[in-house]
């Protein structure tokens, strides 16, 4: 067995020789690095106790490459296809990808595309709490999706990204780098699963840069199994004109920590920030964002949607940043939270910060359980009590799918969610 | 502006202080003799002596809250503040007896005149004792007391001890726990079972020395049906060194009973004004903290309500304006912690020049709770480029019979409104007061009249020269 804190013994590494020295620079940055308290603002709430990673182990090959790839379906129609297990490529379909766009492994587009690579390979600071578990991340990534579509580029169709795990705590560094040309268009999926229902970490970045005018939809699917501890750190700068949509869907997992932050650096950027995110058992979700106004004339628009039963917890901790010269700024920041039980433990900080006064800015809170009146409409049409609930909880999520603007993907979100929250 | 308005209590009115020869000074910094020094002089009985040498130990042990709180902090020197300077510890009962350097400086800020007026009981307070304390004579017949904290303790030790440092224990924060072991003046009051005070009760602060601490202690008990309106204000001489205000309240309002404490808070912009303030409210009780923060350089206070029996209330209204080189960090904290119990936070606030004001909020609901609702507003308003305004709150509600919500926005003066004001007449600076004042009006309406006018009066001075 092999701890996280060693390197592995013998694995060779598909990575350049100085990439596995910025490596070993990462790993002793995370050994140095203290774990969080909940005395420091960034983990306030936190569940501490979800930090205890000793029991994880380097993750082996997969044994079921076979099965992974024949359960790694989505949409119907997928301009490409990258499907990864235990930190290494699995399979790779990019037959009907337009010319110049390249979607390989990191470690690939590190050797062939390097200057692209060292230029937004992890560029952003980590500014939301995870430094340690970035470092972590950087240390032991492997594998990993980098996607670049060059300048005037339209992906008609979205593509597909599978990021497994398998094995009994098993370790997993899932990394996402989406680079996006002026005036781009591309929509990408990316599914994180489990191969069976076994504890195991993913600790997992994803960068997402537009270039001016570009337009990017991202979807995560996350369905880790209910045994895994997580963490998932998204930075997105967006340029001048471009428009960002990302959707992160926390369907699996035991305790998960997210990170969003979403950089506003060119005049006239466009940024959505949704999530949705159905919790039961003990489940948790902590999720911490960064609506950050650089440039003048930018909007951001955040919603994140929970719905808590049993004895569930969230965590939700935002914060909208106007910077001095962020003039015309357009932000909004708003977190639902539906209670469907009386131990679940929804915790809110929706936080401003204004330096212009040239602002449109606003943000809410809300708190509350499903609605008698509705349930009752129901059960007087005879629907059970229990499918009803599910029903509302799963309009209440619906109303955010809705916004997704290309109808084959807002549907089959629509049937994941069904399926997740079991209407049949 | 057009209009000097006409002003009863400013700013520069408060900005005098006279050379007075205290005769208690307990010198500058603070160690275990300082503490021994100021029971000394209070004649503190043994256990008072005991709680604030345990308070100081607290206090030296715990951080600065500067991993959330301002860096502003740090400037603090502890060792170069004065912790009690008085002329002597017994408050005068008729304005005639207080001395003539003091009655100069509370008459200036108009204080007997108010009380004639339309006051039931007032209390002065300069620097570290009440130099006046007195009551109505009707108000008195009916059982109410109200006397400064050090005489709360010597003469009536059975109401006191029960309740004091109840509310907000010792270690709750660095600054109480300061405040626990320096604490000298604010106001002790009892009101008995179903008796309505008709009048307020008023106390005014005085800091007049400086370098000089400020650390009284309120404890304010409302027995079963009984009703009380107090209200406080404070002035400090602009002096070049930074004066430190500290203080703890603590509201008890027994079944049934209704407190309200309203503060309007004028410090000069070198004061420290660091306040813990918090009620705990019984079965069906209302506690409501009406709050306003115009003075002082940084202020920290977030006045909460403990809500402990069913059908409680909490409130907290509050207004702060923070003008260049302040910063107003105030908010609420609500605790739900019985069935049905009900509270509403609404926050207004105004940042002109490069002021800033900070929201902080903290609502808490528990789980197995049923019917509990919180509602939270917070407005804030910018006036100028470079003004800065930040919201943090932190919201649990577990239950799901329970409900909150919370909303939040920012603007600045639509310049369609200040165009119309001005086809019609209205200068520039005048329209962005009225702005201001309509902004906030519908709150200030919540405050009595005297209070409300002055405060509209407040509010056009610090408008002055921020535009253009």
């Amino acid at each position: 067995m092999i701890t996280l804190m060693e390197k592995p013994a013998a694995a060779p590494s598909a990575w350049p020789a100085w990439f596995q020295a910025e490596q070993s620079a990462a790993l002793a940055e995370y050994e140095k690095l203290p774990v969080p308290v909940r005395k420091v603002e960034s983990w306030r709430f936190a569940n501490l106790k979800a930090l205890d990673l000793s029991v994880f182990v380097d993750a082996n090959p997969v044994a079921s490459e076979g099965r992974l790839i024949n359960a790694s379906t989505g949409l119907k129609d997928t301009a490409a296809k990258l499907i990864l297990g235990n930190n290494a490529l699995l399979h790779r379909e990019t037959g009907s990808l337009p010319k110049g766009v390249i979607l390989e492994t990191l470690e690939s587009a590190a050797a062939n595309h390097t200057e692209l690579f060292k230029k937004y390979f992890m560029a952003q600071p980590v500014e939301l709490g995870s430094r340690k578990y970035a470092a972590l991340h950087k240390a032991r990534v492997a594998g990993g999706a980098f996607l670049y579509v060059p300048a005037n580029t339209n992906v008609e169709l979205p593509i597909e990204l599978f990021q497994w795990v398998e094995g009994a705590n098993a370790s997993v560094f899932p990394h996402t780098l989406i680079v996006c040309g002026e005036n781009s268009r591309v929509t990408v999926v990316d599914y994180f699963k489990s191969a069976d229902h076994l504890p195991a970490l993913a600790c997992g970045v994803n960068d997402l840069h537009l270039a001016r005018g570009a337009k990017l939809t991202y979807i995560s699917v996350q369905d880790w199994s209910r045994e895994t501890t997580a963490f998932h750190l998204n930075s997105t700068i967006v340029d001048r004109e471009a428009t960002a949509t990302a959707l992160i869907a926390n369907f699996g997992g035991a305790f998960i920590r997210g990170e969003s932050l979403s950089r506003l650096v060119g005049e006239g950027s466009r940024s959505e920030m949704y999530s949705i995110n159905p919790v039961e058992g003990t489940r948790e979700i902590d999720q911490r964002t960064l609506q950050d106004h650089v440039a003048p004339n930018a909007t951001s628009d955040l919603l994140y949607l929970n719905a808590l039963d049993d004895k569930s917890r969230t965590i939700f901790a935002g914060l909208i940043k106007v910077q001095p010269g962020a003039a015309g700024t357009d932000a909004y920041q708003k977190v639902k939270n539906l209670i469907l039980s009386d131990d679940a433990d929804p915790n809110s900080m929706p936080g401003l910060e204004i330096l212009n006064d040239e602002v449109r800015c606003s943000h809410g809170a809300t708190n509350g359980p499903v609605s008698a009146d509705e349930l009752f409409y129901m059960e007087a049409r005879g629907i059970p009590a229990d499918k009803a609930r599910r029903l509302i909880v799963n309009g209440f999520f619906n109303s955010l799918v809705e916004r997704l603007e290309n109808t084959p993907l807002r549907q089959h979100l629509e049937n994941l969610l069904a399926a997740r929250l079991a209407i049949g | 502006m057009e209009t000097k308005p006409d002003l009863n209590i400013d700013r520069s009115v408060g900005d005098f202080h006279y050379d007075v020869d205290y005769e208690f000074d307990a010198g500058t910094g603070l160690t275990e003799k300082t503490i021994d020094y100021i029971s000394d002089v209070k004649e503190d009985p043994d256990w008072i002596r005991e709680f604030r040498k345990d308070a100081l130990r607290k206090f030296n042990s715990m951080p600065m809250p500067t991993h959330w709180a301002s860096h502003d902090l740090e400037n603090i020197v502890f060792d170069n503040i004065r912790y009690y300077l008085s002329q002597g510890t017994q408050p005068k009962r008729s304005w005639d007896d207080v001395p003539e350097d003091v009655k100069r400086t509370f008459e200036r800020l108009g204080i007997p005149e108010q009380e004639r007026k339309f006051l039931a009981g007032v209390e002065a307070q300069f620097d570290s004792e009440a130099a006046y304390s007195n009551i109505k004579a009707a108000v008195g017949e009916q059982g109410v007391i109200f006397v400064g904290s050090t005489e709360g303790l010597q003469k009536h030790p059975e109401i006191f001890k029960k309740w004091f440092g109840k509310v907000i224990p010792t270690g709750d924060n660095k600054f109480s726990a300061l405040n626990s072991a320096v604490f000298s003046g604010g106001s002790f009051i009892y009101i008995p079972p179903g008796v309505k005070v008709k009048h307020p009760l008023q106390a005014y602060f005085r800091i007049n020395a400086e370098n000089f601490g400020q650390f009284e202690r309120t404890l304010i008990i409302a027995d079963e049906g009984s009703e009380v309106m107090y209200m406080e204000g404070c002035t400090a001489p602009k002096f070049e060194t930074s004066t430190l205000h500290s203080a703890v309240v603590e509201l008890v309002a027994l079944k049934g009973a209704k407190i309200q404490y309203i503060t309007v808070q004028n410090w000069s912009a070198n004061v420290f004004n660091l306040v813990t303030k918090r009620g705990l409210a019984h079965e069906e009780a209302e506690i409501k903290w009406i709050d306003c923060n115009i003075g002082s350089r940084l202020t920290m206070k977030y006045p909460g309500v403990i809500m402990k029996g069913r059908k409680a209330r909490g409130e907290v209204i509050s207004i702060a304006l923070a003008g260049d080189g302040q910063h107003q960090d105030t908010g609420a904290k609500m605790v739900h912690a019985a069935d049905e119990t009900t509270s509403n936070i609404v926050s207004k606030s105004i940042s002109i020049g490069k002021g800033r004001s900070t929201y902080r909020g903290l609502v808490q609901i528990g789980r197995h709770l049923k019917g509990c609702k919180n509602n939270t507003e917070c407005d804030a308003l910018l006036i100028n480029t470079d003004s800065r305004t930040d919201t943090y709150p932190a919201i649990t509600v577990r239950g799901k019979e329970n409900a909150c919500q919370h909303e939040a926005s920012v603007s600045k003066i639509s310049a369609e409104q200040i165009f119309y004001m001005q086809q019609r007449g209205i200068s520039e600076a005048a329209a962005m007061s009225l702005a201001v004042n309509g902004f906030v009006n519908d709150l200030v309406q919540q405050f009595p009249m005297e209070y409300s006018v002055e405060l509209k009066r407040l509010i056009d001075l610090e408008m002055e020269g921020s535009v253009g």
